[in-house]
């Protein structure tokens, strides 16, 4: 009898140790999300949206130029990752007895861990190196390389979802290859390349070690894809490890409209699956 | 599904000639050449990757060999580098955050698996799962005015004044030290070791489970005595990857770790690591030596992230062979 109430103390003990960690892997979450928003939300004004920085140390000023230069960067990475990736993705699950698709899947698979200041470098030598000066472009080049594997493999695993049958259907009713492929395989899975892709695009927008050496970075407002370029996540770095108290508040009101942009894309992602899976029934 | 094709696409001949389905049409052909240069490309932008990293350090590989991973001189000025205490802080922060991550993230996917009530499963796992959504340069931030300052008044005296009596936990406290980086680490790589461990742990039949408890185990001795250790080589392979994520780990740690050349015993001094020296110094190096020092250490960086996360792969592989080895936590 003793024997067995202990056993089962120590049961309820664990069960009640393991809520606690659940507790505390949800505390900072929680925390830095509170303090985003109470520490952020005071910086933001029409101000911050629209103009550039002030001279350092001077109060007012904004961030345009990291909205634009983030849009910009991002923008181009992902027209030059989302293509090849997606691309790659379908000739993965499209051809999957191909020795090529063995290769790919496996360096997809590398490249996914590999860590983005490595890949920073890789587009320093490849770019920056060559051309003698930062640019915007290297940035992006640097991004999309680390899109590519990423789309690659979510592609590659939604068209793997779609059952033969529709592609021999296809195929039998006198459909081309290529456009089985297209009209019917992606169509079918569109939703979820979709989603593959924006959650890749939040996770870039996210990142700054690959554009530390690569975008530089920059205190103007600049369109040129040729020249040192600002991004969000590059002024929260500056600006957090910098001097002045105005960068440290301006660096909370970049952070939160940052994570807003990084949670408004990955839950528009995820709505996006959902959203056509209830209209389908 | 080729021979279906094949014979419905075969014309009516009395001797059907084969046909490959490949470039059976110029539209196919054209697909299949654009298709094949995509998938192309990633092979060999690694191998371009690896070629570029491998030129770029040949000048310090040639200067220093493996002395370099020896030698603590890092002397930009008289062009001398040594990178021992940037790999001794890579994997000290990792192990620390590891210890950390480890036992919380355990605890949380078993809960969630085992224990919890069903209708706080998913919204627990996507909660953690934002955790893992939050960039790393915002991790930095708050570690640098949230978490460093309340570490530096209550947490740090705390622990040297309970355990100042090891080397780990003497010596002045700044705030910004190994320690911070280590928890900051253990945060961020919690939300993998997580949801890649309860992917495995749901792996595991519920016979398992059912034949414990039939037994007379308790629910946690169900657990402990069968679930986990049927799981074990896949929790060990979450391990595995949560020390690949953040022996790769870049923004927060630099911001947090106080990005100094030296190995010290005590875990509140600040230290460097392979990922901080790359980022703090490379736009700033002025020299070839100084530039090929830093591409060595990417490459080592490198090198040391492929073959974790390759072990990660083959361990989680073995034991959620069945049930999802795509894993869309990886």
């Amino acid at each position: 009898m003793n024997r067995r109430f202990l056993r089962r103390a120590v049961s309820n003990l664990m069960v009640g140790l393991m809520l606690g960690a659940v507790v505390a892997a949800l505390l900072p979450l929680f925390f830095i999300l509170f303090n985003l928003v109470v520490k952020g939300a005071a910086s933001l004004s029409l101000d911050f949206f629209t103009q550039t920085p002030a001279p350092a140390g001077e109060t007012g000023g904004g961030v345009v130029h990291a909205l634009v230069g983030t849009l910009l960067i991002v923008g181009m990475a992902s027209l030059i990752g989302l293509p090849i990736g997606i691309a790659g993705g379908i000739y993965c699950a499209e051809y999957p007895a191909s020795r090529l698709t063995w290769l790919t899947r496996f360096v997809a698979d590398v490249m996914n861990g590999t860590p983005s200041i490595v890949v920073g470098v890789f587009a320093w030598t490849w770019i920056v190196a060559t051309q003698k000066h930062f640019s915007a472009l290297a940035g992006s080049a640097a991004l999309a390389l680390l899109m590519v594997p990423m789309i690659l493999r979510t592609t590659e695993e939604m068209i793997k979802l779609v059952p033969n049958s529709l592609r021999e259907a296809a195929l039998a009713l006198g459909y081309p290859r290529w456009r089985t492929s297209l009209a019917i395989v992606v169509r079918t899975t569109l939703p979820g390349i979709v989603t593959g892709g924006l959650l890749a695009v939040a996770r870039i927008a996210g990142e700054t070690a690959p554009l530390l050496f690569t975008a530089l970075g920059s205190q103007y407002l600049s369109f040129n894809p040729d020249q040192p370029m600002a991004a969000l996540p590059l002024t929260v770095f500056t600006y957090a490890t910098g001097p002045y108290e105005q960068w440290h508040q301006d660096a909370w009101a970049a952070a939160l409209v940052l994570i807003l942009l990084v949670f408004v894309l990955s839950l528009g992602a995820r709505l996006a699956v959902r959203q056509r899976f209830d209209s389908n029934g | 599904m080729t021979s279906l094709a094949e014979s419905a696409a075969a014309p009516p001949d009395p001797v059907p000639a084969p046909l490959s389905l490949q470039g059976s049409s110029y539209g196919d052909r054209v697909f299949h050449l654009l298709l094949t240069l995509a998938a192309a490309a990633v092979p060999v932008l690694l191998g371009f990757l690896v070629y570029e990293l491998w030129t770029g350090s040949r000048l310090a590989i040639g200067q220093f060999g493996f002395q370099f991973l020896t030698s603590s001189v890092w002397d930009p000025v008289a062009e001398r580098f040594g990178a021992f205490p940037l790999v001794f802080g890579t994997l000290v922060s990792s192990l620390l955050a590891l210890l950390i991550a480890v036992p919380l993230s355990l605890g949380v996917a078993i809960y969630l698996t085992e224990f919890a009530p069903k209708a706080v499963r998913q919204p627990v796992a996507f909660l953690i799962g934002l955790l893992a959504a939050i960039p790393s340069v915002v991790y930095g931030l708050w570690g640098i005015f949230v978490l460093i300052p309340f570490l530096r008044k209550s947490i740090f005296p705390f622990l040297r004044d309970t355990l100042g009596f090891l080397p780990l936990f003497q010596g002045p406290i700044y705030g910004p030290s190994m320690l911070a980086a280590g928890i900051i680490l253990a945060i961020m790589v919690m939300p993998y070791v997580m949801s890649v461990s309860r992917e495995v742990l749901l792996a595991v039949p519920n016979s398992q489970r059912e034949a414990s408890l039939a037994l007379g185990a308790t629910r946690w001795e169900a657990v402990i005595t069968t679930v986990v250790p049927y799981a074990r080589s896949g929790i060990i392979g979450a391990v595995i990857l949560g020390l690949g994520r953040a022996l790769g780990e870049t923004m927060a740690v630099t911001m947090l770790i106080g990005n100094r050349h030296e190995i010290a015993a005590s875990l509140f001094a600040p230290g460097y690591t392979m990922a901080a020296a790359i980022a703090n110094e490379f736009s700033e190096a002025v020299g070839d030596m100084h530039l090929s020092a830093l591409a060595y250490v990417a490459f080592l960086l490198f090198l040391v992230t492929v073959l974790v996360n390759a072990g990660a792969r083959l361990l989680i592989w073995r034991v959620a062979r069945g049930a999802g080895a795509g894993s869309k936590a990886l």
